[in-house]
């Protein structure tokens, strides 16, 4: 402490006095102009909430949409890798069709907005594929089956499980055009003469993907892989805009009823803030260790 | 060399590189256990015809056969001729992410299609052959650039190839890791095996080749038995060529 005192040069003096100030100003702002009533000790209540019937500590709103949150972004990130191995293999193929295909589907969802990709998807596909398959039917008999409790610790509500699906689908379906990408520089950064190597020995063009040029990719795109998956979890809050229950949509539901707008969305954003920052130390950690094994 | 079978016909190829034209009517034959180094200034075609012999280049035109099978686009014939032709490359290109053991064994075991076991016997045998067999468990990048371009060898050889190419084997090596590498290759070419090399080795070169091939500008300007080429080559661009080499 005393070290990080002496390191102090004036130039972070002046920088840390700004910085205090500019939130000093804004705080004094709002607190003059505003003529709001802080009443942030209704927030807990709406993190854990006691249940008088059953005795016994139960999640509320915020709790329930952070763990839908975390679900939905778990399973939109398997399916986006899925998808986006295929499409970053596609884009690097020798097959004209394949790569101009899989180029189209990146260009597509690179350059709409999110927003505009998941109306669309949400209005146009996710009704339809979900008539189709019968998945409310099925969600519903699941519900009243003997392993519901299963289910409902994978998935959550039943019922809302039509709604989670398209959220995941249209989740993973944008992300995967950012996973193709990532994986294709990953493909394509493995050098001309490892392949030309590997050519030579008379490998075929799968076992040259499968033990010469993937694994190598592999250890090159997990660090972009991982920041991807961050991106994921904070881009899962524009599905709220499609009645997903997660974190932002009850967010949402618990301003309308409290008005509590400020205290709501603090917590809310602190609690994105924690799950993405803890998120990022975890990979920075495996990172570090997958790096000093490589060396071993 | 006659009486003795063709192994490699080169006839009439071309090759383009968009407008540059890196190989210009290029005819070359070459006999089983015949060992050929080609030389020549940068830029002469000298790599580019040795990568069109296992394919790794298409020629623009003309016609190449591999132990009889003639060299078209379809797969299985390429797969075929790849396993009978060994490559060494300058950049060496073994396989950062695995041991020198599972370089070797990759290969006979995805291609030869033989047991684990066998290959890790292989491989073994042949890292022996290259004077390294005690480096079997590190990573390439854990060894000297002359053992890394010696575990290469060993690579090519563990698929027990007819006809071995090298390009430049010892151009990216430093000065003091040349001889054992070229050490190898004299023994390799004791042992009757055919062998293309590009190299600017020309110690090497007096000491295995049967044949030279001095190439410039795309085109094969001299072929001749080393005694005559390095006494009396033929033409003036060969004699320059030499003079400027040779004469440190």
């Amino acid at each position: 402490m005393r070290d990080l005192i002496r390191r102090l040069t004036w130039l972070d003096v002046v920088l840390l006095a700004v910085v205090a100030a500019a939130v000093a100003w804004v705080g004094l702002r709002i607190q003059g102009t505003l003529n709001y009533e802080w009443r942030w000790e209704i927030i807990p209540n709406y993190l854990l909430r006691f249940d008088e019937q059953n005795g016994r500590w139960v999640a509320n709103l915020l709790l329930q949409g952070l763990v839908t949150t975390v679900r939905i972004a778990l399973y939109a990130s398997v399916l986006a890798l899925a998808l986006g191995v295929m499409i970053g293999i596609g884009r690097t193929v020798k097959n004209l069709t394949v790569r101009m295909l899989a180029r189209t589907y990146v260009e597509l969802l690179r350059n709409i907005p999110p927003v505009v990709v998941i109306f669309i998807f949400f209005f146009f596909l996710s009704e339809q594929l979900i008539v189709a398959f019968n998945i409310e039917g099925w969600a519903r008999g699941i519900a009243q089956g003997d392993s519901a409790g299963a289910w409902t610790f994978l998935f959550g509500d039943m019922r809302l499980f039509p709604s989670m699906i398209s959220g995941v689908v249209v989740l993973a379906l944008f992300e995967s055009a950012f996973v193709g990408e990532i994986v294709r520089a990953g493909i394509e950064s493995v050098g001309r003469g490892q392949r030309e190597a590997a050519g030579s020995l008379g490998l075929s063009r799968v076992d040259e993907l499968r033990f010469v040029v993937l694994p190598q990719a592999t250890r090159r795109v997990l660090p972009p892989l991982a920041n991807q998956f961050i991106s994921l979890v904070k881009d899962s809050s524009i599905i709220s805009l499609i009645s997903v229950q997660e974190l932002t949509y009850k967010t949402v539901e618990l301003v309308s009823s409290t008005r509590a707008i400020f205290e709501a969305w603090i917590t809310t954003a602190l609690l994105y803030f924690v799950l993405c920052f803890c998120l990022s130390l975890l990979f920075r950690r495996l990172e570090r260790q997958g790096r000093t094994e490589m060396r071993a | 060399m006659a009486g003795r079978r063709p192994i490699i016909e080169i006839r009439n190829v071309d090759k383009y590189f968009g407008e540059f034209q890196a190989l210009n009517d290029v005819s070359l034959t070459i006999h089983a256990g015949e060992r050929v180094v080609i030389c020549g200034p940068s830029g002469s075609g000298k790599s580019t015809l040795l990568r069109c012999i296992n394919r790794l280049e298409e020629p623009s035109a003309g016609r190449l056969t591999v132990d009889g099978i003639e060299l078209t686009g379809a797969k299985d014939t390429l797969r075929r001729v790849r396993t009978e032709v060994g490559m060494v490359f300058q950049q060496f290109n073994l396989f950062p992410h695995l041991t020198v053991l599972e370089n070797l064994t990759l290969g006979p075991m995805r291609v030869r299609r033989i047991s684990r076991s066998e290959a890790t016997e292989r491989a073994r045998k042949y890292l022996d052959r290259v004077h390294i067999p005690e480096q079997a468990e590190k990573y390439p990048s854990e060894l000297s650039g002359g053992q890394q371009q010696r575990v290469a060898i060993a690579r090519s050889l563990c698929m027990e190839p007819r006809i071995m190419l090298f390009d430049e084997p010892t151009s990216a090596l430093d000065p003091e890791m040349i001889n054992e590498v070229l050490d190898v290759m004299v023994e390799l070419a004791g042992s009757g095996m055919t062998m293309v090399c590009v190299t600017h080795e020309m110690g090497f070169a007096r000491k295995v080749a049967d044949t030279m091939v001095f190439m410039d500008e795309g085109e094969i300007v001299e072929s001749s038995p080393p005694d005559a080429f390095f006494s009396r080559p033929s033409s003036k661009r060969c004699r320059q060529f030499l003079d400027r080499i040779l004469e440190h």
